[in-house]
């Protein structure tokens, strides 16, 4: 018997497979099990999430509509030297008018026009306008081009085609930063009136954290109650807790609107016992005041559910043997309990605030116009101005603020010390 | 208050009810003196954590007065009681290394860095656990998070120290070790100590006297030897140590002695220890190492037939499972010497011991 197994292992050993082999041959079916198992979601992950995304990431840099419609021109129009201030010479012109025949017969230049639009109010118009008579345009181009509009005769005009033809452009992420090109193609701030983004990031941040901050308020008494309490009671509580996770999220703000309108219950309440007069009545809607209490509500359940958790774990006689080794109550809190649900206020924290920054409906309905956020404007973006492009650098930027912050809170917390449960 | 001189500790007319229908601690009076180890024994749910919990100030008495070095303490919050306490769990504080753990007594206590420093090296030192400062709790193996346990506890130099079953996690040998080293580190600091177990082994290597509990009353409270060899009732008896029982009806009863008519028919003749009259009933206490096997005719009062049911082998002893009347769970603890290693199973033998081993208990 041991000779057998002996000479067994030494001929495996000599076959040339040696243990590691087959050892990897067995690991390998297990490894396609694993992926067979995963590939259903993974599959859908990628259709449904990853391709989308990159596709709008792609939307926020492409310009390939200019050089497609424009083919003739915008490869002239490149070469073309802007700087002595003089129109482009002829042949462009020449380009431009195939490219304008051919386009309005395929109905693909107006869409250029609207692109261009993005670039300066008035393209939209002279490109509707020029598609219309083009193809009655006899040489000299250029004359025929400045008589159907007198546009084409503006050295602008032409230098914002020149620097729109390229396939990539940048122009839709300086329009999320209100930024925007001078006359002279220089990157310049857009003047107080037009700005409305960094207004917008800055006011979606501040009160996403003040949102944060409140909620955790709120959840750390409640989730320390039901950590300590029986089962049972807990239980009661945690239904509460949910219930509004189980009312639609519209039901729920609307009845924020019945309670906090000027007309509404708590202002009522307040008149009624003298404390405003009938003609003070607070606003507390249809501004931040209203995203930020409906938020605030909707968001709760997200911070008490990891803090929950994590406190459920902590056993009560840590702060008995707090206590007991001298600490007063408040010490023992501070230096004992707390530190042990740091890892539920960070993933409470992060969740909530990453939640609320890219929080939409709430805010559209209560937010009014001091309380609407950033999400609101990409949505904008996307249905009603269809500016594809300038919504996707949006969203850009706002994916690029919460990875910075998360950086941020890894080198300061640390994500591993995040505990959801 | 000439009485709290002698007692450090104080139990007076304590009772506790968590529910206000039951009482888990019922009518407790005890008095420990000062550097004495004392042990509270008794199986789980008998009262004995509620009165460490009372003493530590996590529970409050429902009825009675604590003291302690002759101050009442009901009323003075955990954290001003001074007394340490290593729990049943540990309860390190994880976020904190072993130096930060043993530190919080004395920063909560405001006591000058360096000395802090020095007063958990010595601790540290002590428990022989120089040199782990700066792991983890989580880092560290049972018997060493033991040991942190008891050197926080020991190291802002409390006079009253209470351990809630504080070995229980450990295993059978590191268990052992922890007991002599508890044992010694008690007798050189002169500490007074309060110890909860359920294990009475554990109860007997270290106490100076052991509180055997039962629900809600002491039983009986008394050394280590005065427990085994003269248990004041039937549960003293059964729980500490082993115990052969024999139930049955006195027959006669004078100061030294009485005859019991057990099942079966049988006189046995034992010591009245707590009994009542003639014709009550009595519960027998006979400690197996008290029997003999097949001894001299006439040499003992009490000599009986029984039938060998099980031979265990356990090195210094022999565990014999007699029948002895109706009585088939009789056991006789035999010395591994020469004389008596040759029972076989099946074999008929005689067991006698004498009347003052076998004690007549209540009911």
């Amino acid at each position: 018997m041991t000779t057998e197994a002996a000479t067994q292992q030494v001929m495996t050993t000599a076959d040339g497979t040696p243990l590691k082999v087959s050892l990897a041959k067995a690991q390998r079916r297990l490894k396609i099990r694993a992926l067979l198992l995963v590939a259903p979601l993974l599959l859908f992950i990628l259709i449904t999430f990853f391709v989308p995304v990159f596709d709008m990431l792609f939307r926020s840099v492409e310009n390939q509509i200019v050089p497609e419609v424009l083919e003739n021109t915008a490869p002239l129009l490149l070469k073309w030297d802007d700087r002595d201030g003089e129109l482009p010479p002829e042949e462009v012109f020449a380009a431009a008018k195939e490219d304008f025949v051919k386009g309005a017969k395929a109905k693909t230049i107006l869409r250029v026009g609207s692109r261009m639009n993005y670039e300066q109010s008035g393209f939209s118009s002279l490109f509707r306008k020029t598609a219309r008579r083009a193809k009655n345009f006899e040489s000299p181009y250029k004359e025929a081009f400045i008589k159907a509009d007198r546009k084409w005769g503006d050295l602008d005009t032409w230098r914002i085609l020149k620097r729109e033809s390229g396939a990539f452009t940048i122009s839709y992420y300086l329009a999320a930063m209100d930024l925007s090109y001078g006359p002279s193609g220089d990157i310049t701030m857009k003047p107080k009136g037009e700005a409305i983004y960094l207004t917008l990031f800055w006011r979606t941040l501040k009160l996403s954290f003040l949102i944060t901050i409140l909620c955790l308020a709120l959840a750390y008494p409640i989730s320390y109650l039901m950590s300590t309490l029986p089962l049972k009671t807990s239980n009661l509580l945690m239904i509460l807790v949910l219930l509004p996770f189980w009312t639609s999220l519209l039901v729920r703000t609307t009845a924020w609107i019945a309670l906090l309108q000027q007309e509404g219950v708590i202002n009522d309440l307040l008149v009624y016992f003298g404390l405003i007069t009938d003609d003070n009545r607070l606003a507390m809607i249809h501004n931040a005041t209203g995203t930020v209490v409906a938020m605030t509500h909707i968001l709760l359940p997200f911070m008490v559910l990891p803090l929950f958790s994590v406190m459920k774990t902590i056993p009560p006689t840590y702060m008995r043997a707090a206590k007991n080794l001298g600490a007063t109550p408040t010490v023992a809190f501070i230096r004992v309990y707390f530190p042990n649900t740091v890892s539920g206020i960070g993933a409470g924290g992060i969740l909530v605030f990453i939640i609320s920054i890219g929080y939409y409906i709430t805010p559209a309905l209560v937010g009014g116009v001091d309380g609407t956020l950033i999400s609101n404007f990409i949505a904008y973006h996307m249905s009603t101005s269809l500016n594809w492009g300038l919504a996707a650098a949006l969203g850009v930027l706002l994916l690029g603020i919460v990875l910075v912050l998360y950086y941020f809170y890894d080198k300061i917390v640390g994500v591993d010390n995040m505990k959801f449960g | 208050m000439t009485e709290s001189d002698t007692a450090f500790v104080r139990f007076s007319e304590v009772q506790k009810s968590y529910d206000g229908e039951t009482l888990v601690v019922k009518n407790l009076n005890l008095d420990i003196s000062r550097g004495e180890f004392v042990t509270m024994l008794g199986p789980s749910g008998s009262g004995k954590t509620t009165c460490l919990m009372m003493l530590a100030g996590f529970e409050t008495a429902t009825h009675g007065e604590i003291y302690l070095d002759g101050q009442g303490i009901n009323k003075v919050a955990p954290h001003r009681r001074n007394i340490g306490m290593v729990f049943q769990n540990y309860a390190l504080f994880p976020h904190m290394t072993v130096s930060e753990n043993l530190a919080f007594p004395l920063e909560v206590r405001k006591q000058p860095k360096n000395e802090i420093r020095e007063r958990v090296d010595r601790a540290l030192d002590m428990v022989r656990l120089g040199g782990f400062g700066n792991r983890r709790p989580a880092q560290l193996s049972g018997g060493q998070q033991q040991r942190v346990a008891l050197a926080r506890a020991l190291v802002f130099e409390p006079k009253l120290v209470l351990l809630d079953e504080p070995l229980g996690a450990l295993d059978k040998n590191l268990r052992e070790e922890m007991q002599y080293e508890l044992k010694s580190i008690h007798d050189s600091l002169g500490l007074t100590m309060v110890f909860v177990t359920h294990d009475q082994q554990e109860a007997l290597t270290m106490s100076d006297r052991i509180a055997v509990f039962d629900d809600g009353v002491i039983q009986q409270i008394d050394s280590p030897s005065t427990l085994y060899e003269e248990p004041r009732n039937a549960f003293v008896a059964y729980f500490i140590g082993e115990n052969n029982r024999f139930v049955g009806t006195i027959k006669e009863l004078s100061d030294n002695e009485c005859s019991v008519e057990v099942d079966g028919g049988y006189i046995i003749k034992a010591k009245p220890v707590n009994v009542g009259n003639v014709g009550d009933k009595t519960t027998l206490s006979l400690r197996p190492e008290r029997v003999s096997i097949n001894p001299e005719a006439g040499s003992m009062p009490n000599m009986l037939d029984a039938k060998v049911l099980q031979l265990i082998y356990l090195g210094d002893h022999i565990r014999t499972r007699v029948a002895v009347g109706q009585n088939e769970d009789f056991v006789v603890k035999i010395p591994n010497s020469q004389e008596h290693s040759q029972l076989s199973k099946g074999q008929t033998v005689k067991v006698g011991w004498s009347s003052d081993d076998c004690r007549a208990l209540d009911a």
